[in-house]
């Protein structure tokens, strides 16, 4: 013989339960319907840290082939390698602007920017940067001397860069400029100034 | 650190997903497939397993073959290739097609609504579902649909030196890689079957045999030689013949030997020649090489044109128009290769050439430019051995120089001209002047680019422009 007490209480626990079912479907559709109104109120644009600095940014123009220098103010974090991050990360949100003057695939990032003495710079890029990263050698050379003008010009005593893609290294960019090498800023700079003359 | 939470955990998961597919795709072994040849169409498809046995997507199988769709129904699957029907239900052995019962070796596996079938079932399954016959390789995982497939002779000639001729049924684009005592051909696309025995021996002490085999989809030719040899293309593609490579055939206008690998270490040219006690050979003055190839396609130019071919065609057009000239020309690749950028590099510096030319494609930008080497970090020669990564460093004026007289060459011809450095290998490792051209439209049509009248006016204007500054370059090389 079932106590009569245990009864009831799985009786009501049995109704509470299909209450909740009741309640749990009846809500369903309406989170649907809130989502599929409600704007999406993530923030676009990365936290910021620390005080609006000027800085150049060597732009690259696909019209014309060129690179140009650009000031700009973006807040800048204190440490030196976070400033090196924020500096790319400006300079790829330009291109991945709707007005783009160098369009690169979405879902490029700059993952992170390593600085190892002596002047040495490990810029890493994801893999959507590369894998999206249109094939050719000037198109390839100036995506990659704008991130090397870009970092050498902000952050002193940078004389050689090197990058990776994903951590890893890579062979090329997209299929021609060559990514396995490291490069000395000063003779980076020669090409810099090629493309920053008007063709 | 809000922010550094949320920048952070996304790359730690990266990294942990990362570390979790090498560690089990380390060591994994290549993925299984099977190759389908046919007249429509070559392909391969992904074979999986199931229950130790090779099973393929009908689906995938047949779609490059005709129309196709299937439905799933519950455990039942329908099967739709044109107007024949089959019926397939999960786990049975037994099947129905056209109305007619068969019974294949292993049951049918439904797996979220793809159908897979036994590869073994494809012998009783295709000729009822194709309506013709069809030939299975198992063990090789090869597929041909109708009477698809190539045949080919090779024998040995007496002559001295000895080639290995091989002619083919039908063009065949084999990958081509050597090692020390063997040249490799790879058909992956070439329905390229057994000449009748595995092994054929020559009776020839340079080239004793080749062995023939199929595996996971395709076939290798295995040429073993005495001596270091390498393989040429002509027949517009039906003929290959290999030959020691120390007896380079080299005219202006025959097709170029694939170059064999060889390590990546530089010596000056003349002391490679001559330390190597072999006989002198005859001069190459320049080297063109095409870029990319085989499975390195290049830019997507337009949907259907790709740099790979452009660079060719206009590599081609370049060794004719220095042929004409009198001028010696060898392509670094004279087919759809695939080479690495050492091959080409000490291929280059293997010549002796007094010049390499690199040709790229590109349907961005006006006109044509010319890039010289910009040299990465580094420079350590030890003696007479040159630094790999910056071999070309003694030679960049020279570079210069010639880029700049070929700039004046298309300028002359009034085409938009620019002449940059770039970090673009192999230019860094070749001991020669060396640069290479990128051919651009002129405007939005980038279909020109294929154009046999706008590449001969490009290709006039470099070979005149290397030709201008010839005795210079010839100079550099004595």
């Amino acid at each position: 013989m079932i106590p009569r007490h245990l009864l009831i209480a799985v009786a009501v626990l049995g109704i509470m339960a299909l209450g909740m079912s009741l309640y749990v479907w009846s809500i369903r559709g309406t989170v649907v319907r809130t989502d599929a109104s409600t704007p999406n109120t993530q923030p676009v644009a990365r936290p910021a840290a620390g005080p609006s600095e000027q800085v150049t940014l060597y732009v690259a123009y696909d019209e014309g082939g060129t690179l140009r220098p650009q000031a700009a103010r973006i807040p800048l974090p204190s440490g030196r390698q976070e400033r090196a991050e924020e500096l790319l990360r400006a300079l790829v949100d330009i291109y991945l602007s709707k007005s783009s003057p160098h369009v690169l695939g979405a879902g490029s990032e700059i993952r992170g920017v390593y600085l190892a003495d002596p002047g040495l710079a490990v810029i890493d890029l994801n893999a959507a940067f590369a894998n999206g990263h249109r094939s050719g050698v000037l198109v390839e050379e100036l995506t990659l001397s704008s991130l090397v003008a870009t970092l050498s010009a902000n952050i002193p005593a940078i004389t050689r860069v090197k990058i990776l893609v994903d951590g890893k290294e890579r062979d090329s960019l997209a299929g021609h400029v060559d990514l396995t090498a490291f490069y000395d800023v000063s003779r980076m700079n020669q090409l810099v100034n090629q493309l920053s003359a008007e063709p | 650190m809000k922010r550094s939470y949320r920048s952070r955990s996304p790359r730690i998961l990266g990294r942990l997903i990362a570390l979790a597919s090498v560690l089990v795709f380390s060591g994994s072994s290549p993925q299984k497939q099977l190759s389908v040849y046919s007249k429509a169409a070559n392909y391969s498809v992904m074979v999986a397993e199931h229950n130790g046995m090779d099973y393929v997507g009908l689906l995938e199988l047949l779609e490059p073959l005709g129309t196709v769709n299937a439905r799933a129904n519950g455990e039942h699957w329908k099967f739709r290739y044109n107007e024949v029907e089959a019926e397939f239900v999960a786990g049975q052995t037994r099947t129905r097609v056209r109305g007619g019962e068969l019974n294949m070796p292993a049951n049918f596996v439904l797996e979220n609504g793809r159908g897979l079938v036994p590869i073994s079932s494809l012998i009783t399954l295709l000729p009822q579902i194709l309506g013709g016959s069809i030939t299975l390789n198992l063990s090789g995982r090869r597929l041909f649909v109708g009477d698809v497939a190539i045949h080919f002779t090779a024998a040995v000639g007496k002559g001295d030196p000895p080639k290995l001729v091989m002619n083919f049924g039908n063009p065949v684009n084999p990958m081509i890689a050597t090692e020390p005592g063997k040249l490799q051909l790879v058909f992956t696309h070439d329905a390229v079957v057994s000449p009748g025995s595995q092994t054929l021996t020559f009776d020839n002490k340079a080239i004793p045999s080749a062995t023939f085999e199929e595996s996971n989809g395709t076939a290798i030719l295995q040429v073993t030689t005495t001596v270091p040899a390498m393989a040429s293309f002509s027949n517009d593609g039906r003929t290959i013949t290999v030959t020691p490579a120390s007896t380079p055939v080299l005219p202006a206008h025959a097709p170029s030997p694939i170059p064999p690998f060889a390590p990546p270490t530089v010596a000056p040219p003349a002391a490679a020649s001559s330390a190597a006690g072999t006989p002198v050979r005859r001069h190459v003055f320049a080297v063109i090489d095409a870029a990319h190839g085989g499975d390195e396609r290049g830019a997507a130019l337009t949907g259907q044109l790709q740099e790979k071919d452009v660079t060719l065609a206009f590599a081609r057009r370049l060794r004719e128009l220095f042929g004409l000239r009198g001028i010696s020309a060898l392509l670094a690749r004279d087919g759809d290769l695939t080479l690495s950028l050492d091959q080409r590099a000490a291929m280059s510096n293997a010549s002796g050439a007094a010049i390499y030319i690199a040709v790229h494609a590109t349907s961005e930008g006006n006109g044509v430019r010319l890039y010289t080497a910009l040299m990465p970090s580094g420079g350590g020669n030890q003696g007479w051995f040159l630094d790999w990564e910056t071999a070309q460093s003694s030679f960049d004026g020279l570079s210069q120089i010639a880029a700049t007289s070929v700039a004046k060459g298309l300028e002359s011809k009034r085409v938009s001209v620019r002449t940059l450095i770039a970090p673009l290998r192999p230019l860094n490792n070749v001991v020669t002047a060396a640069f290479a051209i990128e051919i651009g439209p002129t405007g939005d049509d980038v279909s020109q680019l294929s154009s046999a009248e706008y590449q001969e006016k490009l290709a006039e204007a470099v070979v005149s422009g290397v030709e201008d500054v010839r005795d210079q370059l010839e100079a550099r090389r004595k």
